[in-house]
């Protein structure tokens, strides 16, 4: 009985003394931090996705109240977020753009030419073997580098291409690097039109092996309010987005080979099968 | 040096499937009506084309001209017109710009130079000079400008010329160094004037007794030494060989000069002769059409610019479907998809696989058996930097030292797990190299 009732006692006292301790050295060893960047971190939207260029958003948060960084460098907030750390902190805050990412290739496996392919199912490592074994060497490889890198689930792999959903891409711009053939850009997300095609070549060469790349037949610059909304390079017609042409220019071109399409209808899939 | 059969730490033994083609003679191709001449066919600074469509050229005429020291020019394969500058499939499965050229018949010689018979007496920087004007590169397979080599800023007291022929399928080098064995010596012997040497060493694999012998014939003359390797691959892997050969080991990252020695292939020692005795520029060589679906395996001289369609018109067509076409030997060759692509400088082999012998890809998780590391013959481990490269672990596979990898395939050749260890390692090195030219340089 009194051997219980000593290692109760005993234990006890041993509590009491450790909690003594450590709460003496919490006190004396104690870290000042800055309350709000507890704060601040609460208002991210914790997706540690790395888009603003931080390691996660509570290092992002601590640049914040540093005044290193500003808070609508974060692409997955909204835009009154940002207003609304600015509020907390007192500071001013840029407005930015909303950008999604866009995959500049149409060439799904139903539309282009390729070899077999026997080995590591990683873009990159595809590009250095033989270029990704495909017929067009500037186009999507389909080993869905991308959308492994992509924290929001927002690219599809679609018949061996990379697909955006514009509504589900915030536009962090992980996956832009992941792309060896650097397919992939950020644009404006008010901007719809696209021209999903990425090669610079002649428009036959790129018609013998992929049938929806963009021959730069230039119906859509002449469809175009003002030939300006349309940049052609070479053989390659490009969205100009600093001034950038109204959603119906798809329609009106009724581009021959849909290599013009729009981001919110390329998703869904609308224009599988339509090439001529 | 003792006569015994020498060799490197590592390496495998793959069966060598030569005998189809071994006892096949050279045969010269016989003249097409148009050659796509591949421009860039060497590693280094791109050259600057000098022709342009309708321009009529003469056999051996300067096509495109070097445009640094690491480059090479590249001259016409035969006389003609200049019919298309136009980009055409490349030995990489990327389309690469070239040059059509629609032959005359005539097969006209306008070699820019002239032949110099006395070359013994002869400047050696000439000598070298000539050896960068004829386009020479390294014909084993890296496609190397020759004179670089031929220029080193270190003391050199060995010259080495590789006629290892490691490679299985591969008999080209063989039935050069058995057919024009004097040309192959005199080759050695031009080289190591234009070095300052007195001697030279060809290293030959043991399975080629009857080269040996030809080489024997001919090589005391000229002060070269023909030396036996124990059959190994990849013994003719310029840092392996000079092991094999000297006892000396290359330091990664380091050249062969770094250990006193220039290795030349032996196909581009008798290019060099070829250029210096008889005022030949680099626009043929000798290629190995081989594999099991041929009809006719064997060995052709081709012009640069015949695209394998033809080369394998020669070999008599296919009697069964192959399943996958090689530029190159079967362990380090590459993987074509298109019929189109021509004979560069550089390629040593045409060869076709058949479905039997293709593995499909698979990726199983490593057992830590360890044959690659007892197989590597750089003496790197294999098995922790493929699951480094997996994890993307870039800088942990570089202090693996994965850049000293000479990509042999010896460790995927192994692997009972099937693992695309050689892929996994070109990816680090490629993800290290392009880390480090992102770096702001020191």
């Amino acid at each position: 009985m009194t051997i219980i009732l000593i290692s109760i006692l005993f234990a006890a006292g041993l509590g009491v003394l450790l909690a003594v301790v450590i709460g003496a050295a919490a006190k004396a060893f104690s870290v000042e931090s800055d309350p709000r960047i507890e704060t601040v971190t609460d208002m991210l939207p914790g997706a540690n996705c790395g888009g603003c260029g931080y390691a996660g958003c509570a290092d992002f948060a601590k640049a914040i109240v540093e005044g290193r960084a500003d808070p609508s460098l974060c692409p997955v907030a909204p835009p009154e977020s940002a207003g609304r750390i600015a509020e907390y902190l007192g500071i001013t805050t840029q407005e930015k753009e909303k950008v999604i990412a866009v995959v500049k290739c149409s060439g799904s496996c139903a539309v282009t030419v390729r070899s077999p392919y026997n080995g590591v199912g990683d873009c990159r490592s595809a590009a250095l073997v033989a270029g990704g074994a495909k017929g067009c060497d500037y186009g999507c490889i389909g080993f869905a580098s991308c959308a492994r890198a992509c924290p929001f689930d927002a690219i599809e792999m679609r018949d061996g291409l990379a697909v955006v959903h514009p509504e589900l891409c915030v536009g962090c711009g992980k996956c832009v690097e992941t792309c060896p053939k650097n397919l992939i850009i950020l644009a404006p997300a008010a901007v719809d039109v696209h021209v999903y095609c990425n090669s610079p070549e002649k428009g036959a060469l790129k018609r013998k092996v992929c049938k929806t790349a963009c021959i730069g037949c230039r119906k859509c610059v002449k469809a175009a309010d003002s030939e300006e909304q349309m940049t052609v390079k070479g053989f390659l017609v490009e969205t100009n987005y600093s001034s950038p042409p109204l959603p119906d220019l798809v329609e009106k071109t009724g581009c021959p080979t849909t290599a013009l399409r729009l981001a919110s209808k390329h998703a869904a899939g609308a224009y599988e099968g339509v090439s001529k | 040096m003792s006569d015994k059969p020498r060799k490197f730490k590592g390496g495998v033994h793959p069966n060598d499937s030569k005998a189809l083609s071994a006892s096949k003679a050279v045969v010269n191709a016989p003249l097409l009506d148009k050659y796509t001449v591949i421009i860039n066919q060497h590693i280094g600074a791109p050259l600057e084309v000098l022709v342009k469509k309708g321009d009529l050229v003469k056999k051996g005429q300067l096509l495109a001209k070097a445009t640094g020291f690491v480059s090479v020019p590249l001259h016409s394969p035969t006389s003609g017109s200049v019919t298309a500058l136009e980009k055409c499939p490349g030995p990489a499965c990327i389309s690469v710009p070239a040059i059509e050229i629609t032959a005359d018949g005539n097969d006209e010689w306008g070699s820019p130079f002239e032949p110099v018979a006395d070359w013994q007496n002869a400047e050696p920087s000439a000598l070298k000079q000539r050896v960068a004007d004829a386009g020479i590169v390294g014909m084993g397979g890296a496609g190397f400008p020759s004179h670089v080599k031929l220029s080193p800023t270190k003391p050199v007291d060995t010259l080495i010329l590789n006629g290892a022929e490691c490679e299985p399928y591969l008999t080209a080098d063989h039935r050069l160094m058995l057919e024009q064995a004097e040309e192959v010596v005199l080759g050695a012997a031009i080289l190591a004037r234009i070095l300052g040497l007195k001697s030279a060493v060809i290293g030959v694999e043991n399975n080629k007794p009857d080269a040996i012998a030809a080489l024997n014939k001919v090589a005391a003359k000229y002060n070269v030494k023909v030396q036996g390797l124990r059959v190994n691959y990849p013994q003719g892997a310029e840092k392996q060989l000079i092991y094999a050969l000297t006892g000396r080991e290359v330091p990664i990252g380091g050249l062969p000069m770094d250990v006193g020695c220039v290795v030349q292939n032996v196909a581009s020692a008798a290019a060099v002769y070829e250029a210096v005795v008889k005022g030949w520029p680099s626009i043929e060589r000798i290629t190995t059409v081989t594999g099991e679906p041929l009809v006719n395996p064997g060995n052709w001289r081709f012009r640069i610019g015949t695209p394998i369609s033809k080369a394998i018109e020669l070999a008599g067509g296919v009697n069964v479907q192959p399943a996958k076409l090689l530029l190159g030997g079967p362990m380090m060759g590459m993987a074509q998809n298109s019929l189109d692509v021509t004979v560069m400088k550089n390629t040593s082999g045409i060869l076709l696989i058949p479905v039997e012998t293709v593995s499909q890809y698979t990726s199983e998780p490593c057992i830590r058996c360890g044959k690659c590391v007892t197989a590597c013959p750089m003496q790197i481990l294999p098995a922790t930097i493929s699951q480094a490269v997996e994890n993307e672990r870039f800088d942990w596979a570089e202090q693996l030292n994965v850049l000293a990898c000479i990509e042999c395939g010896s460790c995927s050749y192994l692997c009972p797990s099937r693992r695309p260890l050689n892929q996994h390692f070109k990816r680090a090195k490629a993800e290290i190299m392009a880390a480090r030219r992102k770096q702001p340089k020191k």
